[in-house]
């Protein structure tokens, strides 16, 4: 098996507070290749921020993993010291954020910020450091960096801080870079402009990006795989086309009926209904079952487990459990084999005749 | 006077005083120059980026500031004039008097308390536009109170609870304080605030914005209900240009405190004329994959010049790349170009 750039296995991560433990990621697993762009998509509180925090190891004190593990080329990073996961900050993986105007510090100098970067990373002296802190201000964009490097953050615009920002990520050309509501804080033409460019910059250099947002047009202009998240667990994921044209999972299905586009301007939205989940009260069994117009018996007593609904498609909704396994028990009846009912529904039948899945021949 | 519109906001001028030296100061364009009008019961939209005055309008329009220029009409009666605006004659032409100079409109102001009745607000942010010692009943009821539109507490109380069922929120709710909600439900709150009195018109200023995306849905739908059950008018004001569309009947492009282009929805969304709107409408994300590969963006360089050193002529022209000497020369006006589709612009 070919080794992915970064594997996320069963993460959780929760916060300890007055009201008790909020357990803000519940098992949550992904890979990464080099080159790919990875969108989670999620509403406020569906703990989207919080899994790339857990990858970069930079949650709030009263947060912790709990569980899992984030494999970076192979290695198991959560068991890393802290010298070690300074290193892997910046170097193999950066961090961009919502808001640029709180993520840099307004006394000191663009220069001098991004001076910092490069030579905690690299063994450049102070003037080779400045030449390359100019050199990535050019990359992104940035006109006459020379003047630039000498400015403070309030002498910049929006725009200009995020490609700051990115510059500063991308000091030492990280194999990861994780983008946490970029273009959130910035109006839609400047939106366009630093999305060209990290898409400009990802083919420049071949990174792979995570792109965290609520945005369901940029998870649309970016990413080729989509990881749509609720309550902190993964609802359904796959790739682009997938998540958009054949959504598996009711809240995948509610979310694109409720946002307007080109195309039914005329009609009346479609809306969740109900409010976001409370994180502190959180159901036994499917998150989304309190909003969801088709929930079972089963949704409210049993979490679901992820399936197989396509080709890189995976969902976790009793919906599609259902599905499947009428199915195969059609296939059965009208006299498929075994190996073929496998192969086509992940359910099998075992020695005493009970149904049981297997995710893994389906994958393959 | 014709009673077509509702509102008419006529070359409507907000400046702030900046300072920006000593004892100097500049005038800050925030709206300059603005004509519109809305019809009983339409959605005019209002997009633009921040810091172009879209907030502005909605604000002096309302006389929440007090307009530097121009003139407002409530169902043709004027409630605002400045005293700078040229009057017309029955042609559309401008009346020009003895002086050579054309004969400008006498300054009306008036006491705006009756048209507070008529004209309500919904604000962008539901957290702190709502006081948190007050209950939902009392937030509700306070233009009830200030407008005295009930005879005893008994009516008061039932008023209260048939705005809150309108809005969609349970009767319990009405002892409860406003950190006691969710964002959606605060900005029900805020929209049963401001249809207390009855309104014919309402600036939403933002009003989806701040709530997350399964909830805007909830409450855009609530806004088009609500004028359907009442017959509200709304300048519905937003950076969102799907959301706007969704909406308006009606949308209108701000650039730097000035209107670029004001047309149908439809038309507007489908064949923008202006270089601005038709750069802003490709910069929108498109929540479709397949239409998000295949679309050529409008990327616009730079960014928005500061209001406070707008340039000549079109503002627009420093990032246009169509722009020509008669753009920095020469400010374009709009013009009609079929089907009511106004464009401010030389060279479209």
């Amino acid at each position: 098996m070919s080794e992915h750039l970064l594997s996320v296995k069963d993460l959780h991560t929760s916060f300890t507070t007055d009201n008790g433990e909020v357990h803000a990621v519940n098992g949550i697993s992904f890979n990464l290749d080099a080159g790919k762009v990875l969108g989670i998509v999620g509403e406020s509180g569906s703990g989207k921020s919080v899994t790339a925090y857990s990858i970069m190891q930079i949650l709030a004190e009263n947060g912790q993993i709990t569980g899992g593990s984030v494999e970076y080329k192979g290695q198991d990073i959560t068991k890393w010291s802290k010298k070690q996961m300074a290193g892997f900050r910046g170097k193999c993986c950066s961090i961009i954020f919502q808001d640029p105007m709180t993520s840099l510090n307004p006394v000191f100098s663009i220069g001098n910020q991004l001076e910092e970067a490069i030579r905690l990373h690299t063994d450049k002296n102070h003037k080779e450091a400045r030449a390359r802190a100019i050199e990535l201000l050019t990359l992104v964009g940035v006109n006459e960096p020379a003047k630039r490097v000498k400015q403070y953050p309030f002498e910049l615009s929006g725009g200009m801080r995020q490609r700051v920002m990115i510059a500063m990520a991308l000091a030492c050309e990280p194999d990861i870079l994780i983008a946490d509501e970029p273009t959130t804080a910035l109006d839609v033409t400047i939106q366009a402009q630093i999305l060209e460019l990290m898409q400009e910059l990802q083919k420049k250099l071949g990174m792979a990006i995570i792109m965290v947002t609520h945005d369901l047009g940029v998870i649309a202009t970016m990413c080729d795989e989509i990881i749509v998240m609720y309550g902190g667990r993964v609802c359904e994921r796959g790739t682009a086309d997938a998540i958009f044209y054949e959504p598996a999972h009711e809240y995948t299905k509610g979310l694109l009926r409720s946002i307007p586009n080109v195309n039914n301007s005329k009609e009346r939205l479609v809306p969740i209904a109900g409010n976001p989940i409370n994180l502190l009260n959180m159901p036994s069994g499917c998150a989304f079952c309190a909003r969801c117009d088709k929930a079972m018996k089963i949704c409210l007593e049993q979490v679901p487990q992820e399936r197989w609904v396509g080709k890189d498609h995976l969902a976790s909704c009793w919906l599609n459990d259902l599905a499947l396994k009428e199915k195969a028990e059609k296939m059965q009846a009208a006299g498929s084999s075994n190996a073929e009912i496998l192969r086509e529904t992940g359910w099998t039948k075992d020695a005493d005749g009970a149904w049981i899945y297997t995710a893994e021949t389906v994958q393959k | 006077m014709s009673n077509e519109y509702l509102i008419e906001v006529e070359h409507l001028k907000q400046y702030f005083p900046v300072r920006t030296g000593f004892a100097k100061t500049t005038p800050l364009k925030a709206v300059d120059d603005i004509s519109f009008a809305i019809k009983p019961g339409e959605t005019l939209g209002l997009v633009g980026e921040s810091g172009c005055g879209k907030t502005t309008v909605g604000r002096t329009l309302l006389q929440l500031y007090k307009p530097t220029g121009g003139r407002v009409k409530y169902e043709g009666k004027t409630i605002f004039d400045a005293g700078d605006v040229p009057e017309l004659d029955a042609e559309g032409k401008p009346i020009i008097g003895a002086n050579g100079k054309p004969v400008l409109s006498k300054p009306v102001s008036v006491n705006m308390l009756p048209y507070r009745k008529k004209m309500q607000m919904v604000f962008q942010d539901p957290y702190s536009s709502l006081n948190p010692r007050m209950t939902v009943e009392d937030i509700i009821g306070e233009p009830l109170d200030v407008h005295k539109l009930y005879a005893n507490k008994a009516e008061r109380r039932e008023k209260i609870l048939r705005l809150m069922e309108l809005v969609g929120l349970n009767a319990e709710h009405a002892t409860r304080y406003a950190h006691e909600f969710s964002g959606g439900q605060r900005q029900r709150i805020g929209i049963a605030r401001a249809l207390a009195v009855d309104p014919r018109f309402i600036v939403c200023d933002e009003p989806v914005s701040a709530l997350d995306v399964s909830i805007q849905a909830q409450v855009v739908n609530m806004f088009e209900d609500l004028q359907h059950k009442l017959g509200v008018a709304y300048l519905f004001i937003a950076h969102d240009l799907l959301v706007v569309n969704h909406i308006s009947d009606r949308i209108a492009v701000m650039y730097l405190g000035k209107m670029m282009e004001l047309a149908d929805a439809d038309d507007l969304m489908n064949s923008p004329i202006h270089p601005y709107t038709q750069s802003l409408l490709s910069a929108v994300p498109m929540p479709d994959p397949k239409i998000a590969r295949q679309r050529k963006r409008i990327v616009l360089e730079g960014d928005v010049p500061s209001p406070l050193k707008a340039p000549s002529g079109c503002p627009f022209r420093t990032r246009c790349p169509y722009a020509t000497e008669q753009c920095a020369a020469e400010r374009p006006q709009l013009t009609d170009r079929g089907n009511g589709h106004m464009v401010a612009c030389w060279n479209k």
